[in-house]
């Protein structure tokens, strides 16, 4: 019998961990996040979950408490949104470069100034060279089994791993969700083993100063410098694609939910149009895709589920010979165009794939994005590819400005 | 109650060869710490002189297992460290975070106050070697004033030395000692009670610093006494709220007469440029706190 309780996706993520059993918590309240925290102190201080909670004062100090907990050998836990995360900033490089498998969840919020509590992707994807593997969620089922399934993967290739979804999208909004069975999560995660013990029969410096090159140790015997581990680091992120992939697939097998892996696909198979996004935004293009295709537009969905390491190889082979790349996404570098888009683009170069791209901005700092309005949005982009113009297109949905309405209709 | 030298362990926990300066006051007081503190112990450490002292990687000259941390982060690193060890029922472990001042009184000061306000069971000691000497000496808010440093480096440090001790005792610790590496006796039976407490414990430091203060390095163990004997560092140390002066300034208090200021300012190069104005004021000020801490002690 399947046990389905209705939850917001902060229960879920909270739930997650729970059944993860994870030892030390240590968070700081934040719009959207602050819930998932509420949830997990009273699992904690109601007996329910066996874990140190420390309420610190700064989301450093929560991060900060993370890698010394892991370090220590205990299974971690924290979670944040928007300037929280941009605070931990200094702390997620330093966790990465630790190599220690904590989990978090980044509640997505937008940043500031000016304020916004509402939703956007800004702050993760602003975190993406920091050396965590990130990865998506498009609803409130998923968000359970990726927090196990994040235990799991960063375990297995010590890296940290970012489990994203939307504020209030997501956050704040019930769905069903099957809730997984606490012996099959014992079964699907082994406990977890430390990469280095911290005592004094074996006196470690961990983490000190090091050098450029590379240089012996006391027994003579020639360690790493600087340059082989940060090498090291990116050869675990990019051996990590098939530890998530079989991660997905056993878990698949335990609790019978696919979530492919490295990223999800809707009404694919014939598509000409691509719609190309990430989290609730790549679910809300499937009721896109839907209306599309009742007035006969060969759409589908490709909606990205792993951010980093960024599936390079599968995502161009899936995009294959598509006449047209529409990719959606809820952030902008600065001066350039939307992270996702230069990411898709890249992986492209030098293949034979040559399908034009437009990029569209939307939904910042929670600005309402309608299914009608991306599949409106689709229609306009495909009428100026069918007339010839292959150019890429940056485009800011719904954004308003007397400039923008300047003779575009999206 | 004092301690006496053959209680103190024959095992060296710093080897010789490390990388701290010559005559450096923090080695000397680390050296008695970690005598006292024992090899149960893991250390937390931010980028600091006290990185230096440990060693390059993959090479230390500590055998304490020790953890090094972020710059702002030393509190909240032992945090993590006592909530790691006790969810892994470690409950034997001294867990010691040791930063400058710049790591306690600076850039460390909210973590420290977050980690001693929820009782953490830990202690922090504070070098206190009153700038940011790693970096080659700039101001931080425990320089004293009338101090050069290369970031006041024609005019002086113009405010007062930061009272970090009141901060902390505000805190209401069940433990605050001050300790200078001249008396290492006094050192070594405050580590000793300090690890003998449960919460959080705060023992300061005072660390003179050969090449950020101007003098000689064979003068550190007189420097460190000039500065307890003329009261601008004190010795004593804070137990549930009660307060007691130890060793050298618990005599003087007693029956001694206290050394001009003056004469700690005059064995010390980081003060040639320290008015006539700043140095009486400086002296009227470490006689007002003299004062207090006489009338706390009693009797």
């Amino acid at each position: 019998m399947d046990n389905v309780q209705i939850l917001t996706g902060n229960q879920a993520a909270a739930l997650g961990a729970k059944l993860c059993q994870v030892q030390v918590v240590s968070a700081y309240p934040i719009t959207p996040q602050t819930s998932l925290t509420e949830v997990l102190s009273h699992y904690i201080e109601g007996g329910e979950l066996q874990a140190e909670y420390v309420r610190v004062e700064s989301e450093h100090s929560a991060m900060t408490v993370c890698i010394a907990a892991s370090t220590a050998g205990a299974r971690v836990f924290t979670s944040t949104s928007s300037h929280g995360l941009l605070y931990m900033h200094e702390q997620l490089h330093w966790a990465a470069g630790s190599r220690l498998p904590i989990v978090m969840c980044c509640i997505n919020r937008g940043v500031g100034a000016p304020w916004s509590i509402f939703n956007d992707q800004q702050d993760s994807i602003a975190q993406r060279d920091t050396g965590w593997i990130q990865i998506y969620c498009r609803d409130n089922q998923e968000i359970i089994d990726t927090v196990i399934q994040a235990y799991r993967i960063a375990e297995a290739v010590y890296v940290p791993v970012m489990v994203c979804y939307d504020g209030f999208v997501l956050s704040h909004t019930t769905m069903p969700v099957r809730i997984p069975d606490e012996r099959d999560v014992r079964a699907f995660l082994p406990s977890y083993q430390p990469h280095t013990i911290l005592n004094s029969q074996e006196p470690r410096n961990i983490n000190p100063v090091i050098f450029p090159w590379r240089r012996m140790d006391a027994e003579g015997c020639l360690r790493d410098g600087y340059m082989e581990l940060r090498y090291k680091l990116q050869k675990a992120l990019e051996e990590a694609k098939p530890v998530i992939g079989k991660a997905c697939s056993d878990y698949t097998a335990i609790f019978g939910r696919v979530h492919e892996g490295l990223f999800w696909r809707y009404r694919l198979d014939d598509a000409d149009a691509l719609l190309i996004g990430m989290g609730s935004l790549a679910t809300e293009a499937t009721m896109a895709v839907d209306r599309l295709r009742e007035q006969g537009v060969k759409a589908g969905v490709l909606g990205v589920r792993l951010y980093r390491p960024f599936p390079r190889e599968e995502i161009k082979n899936c995009i294959g010979q598509r006449k047209a790349l529409l990719i959606f996404e809820k952030d902008i570098s600065y001066g350039y165009e939307g992270a996702l888009c230069s990411d898709v683009k890249a992986a492209l170069y030098g293949s034979e794939v040559k399908a034009p791209v437009h990029n569209f901005i939307c939904g910042l700092g929670g600005r309402d994005v309608k299914a009608e309005e991306l599949a409106d949005a689709v229609k306009t982009s495909l009428k100026m590819i069918g007339a010839g113009n292959l150019k890429q297109q940056t485009i800011w949905l719904n954004c308003r400005t007397e400039k923008s309405n300047d003779g575009q209709s999206f | 109650m004092t301690d006496n030298l053959f209680k103190i362990s024959e095992r060296e926990y710093i080897l010789p060869g490390n990388r701290a300066c010559q005559g450096c006051g923090l080695s000397l007081a680390y050296r008695h710490a970690l005598k006292a503190l024992g090899e149960n112990t893991i250390l937390t450490i931010p980028a600091s002189c006290l990185t230096v002292l440990h060693g390059l990687y993959p090479i230390t000259s500590v055998e304490i297992p020790c953890l090094n941390c972020t710059f702002a982060s030393t509190a909240a690193s032992a945090s993590g460290l006592v909530a790691g060890l006790k969810a892994l029922n470690r409950n034997d472990v001294t867990v010691v975070a040791v930063a400058g001042d710049g790591g306690t009184y600076d850039i460390g000061i909210q973590a420290l106050s977050g980690a001693a306000e929820r009782g953490t069971d830990f202690i922090f000691v504070c070098y206190d070697n009153e700038g940011y000497m790693n970096t080659g000496t700039q101001r931080s808010s425990a320089t004293p004033p009338g101090a050069l440093t290369t970031t006041t480096p024609v005019l002086t440090k113009q405010e007062p030395k930061k009272d970090m001790l009141k901060i902390m005792e505000a805190h209401g610790l069940p433990y605050i000692a001050t300790v200078c590496p001249s008396y290492p006796l006094d050192l070594h039976e405050k580590f000793t009670k300090a690890k003998s407490v449960q919460g959080t414990r705060y023992v300061q430091i005072y660390a003179p610093c050969p090449p950020g203060w101007g003098y000689l390095p064979k003068d550190t163990v007189k420097i460190g006494r000039l500065a307890v004997e003329t009261g601008i560092f004190v010795l004593f140390e804070i137990e549930d709220g009660r307060f007691r002066l130890t060793g050298r300034s618990r005599v003087l208090a007693k029956k001694g007469k206290r050394v001009p200021v003056s004469d700690y300012l005059k064995a010390q190069g980081r003060f040639r440029q320290i008015s006539p104005e700043q140095a009486e004021k400086l002296q009227r000020s470490v006689d007002g706190r003299w004062d207090e801490y006489v009338k706390r002690a009693g009797k």
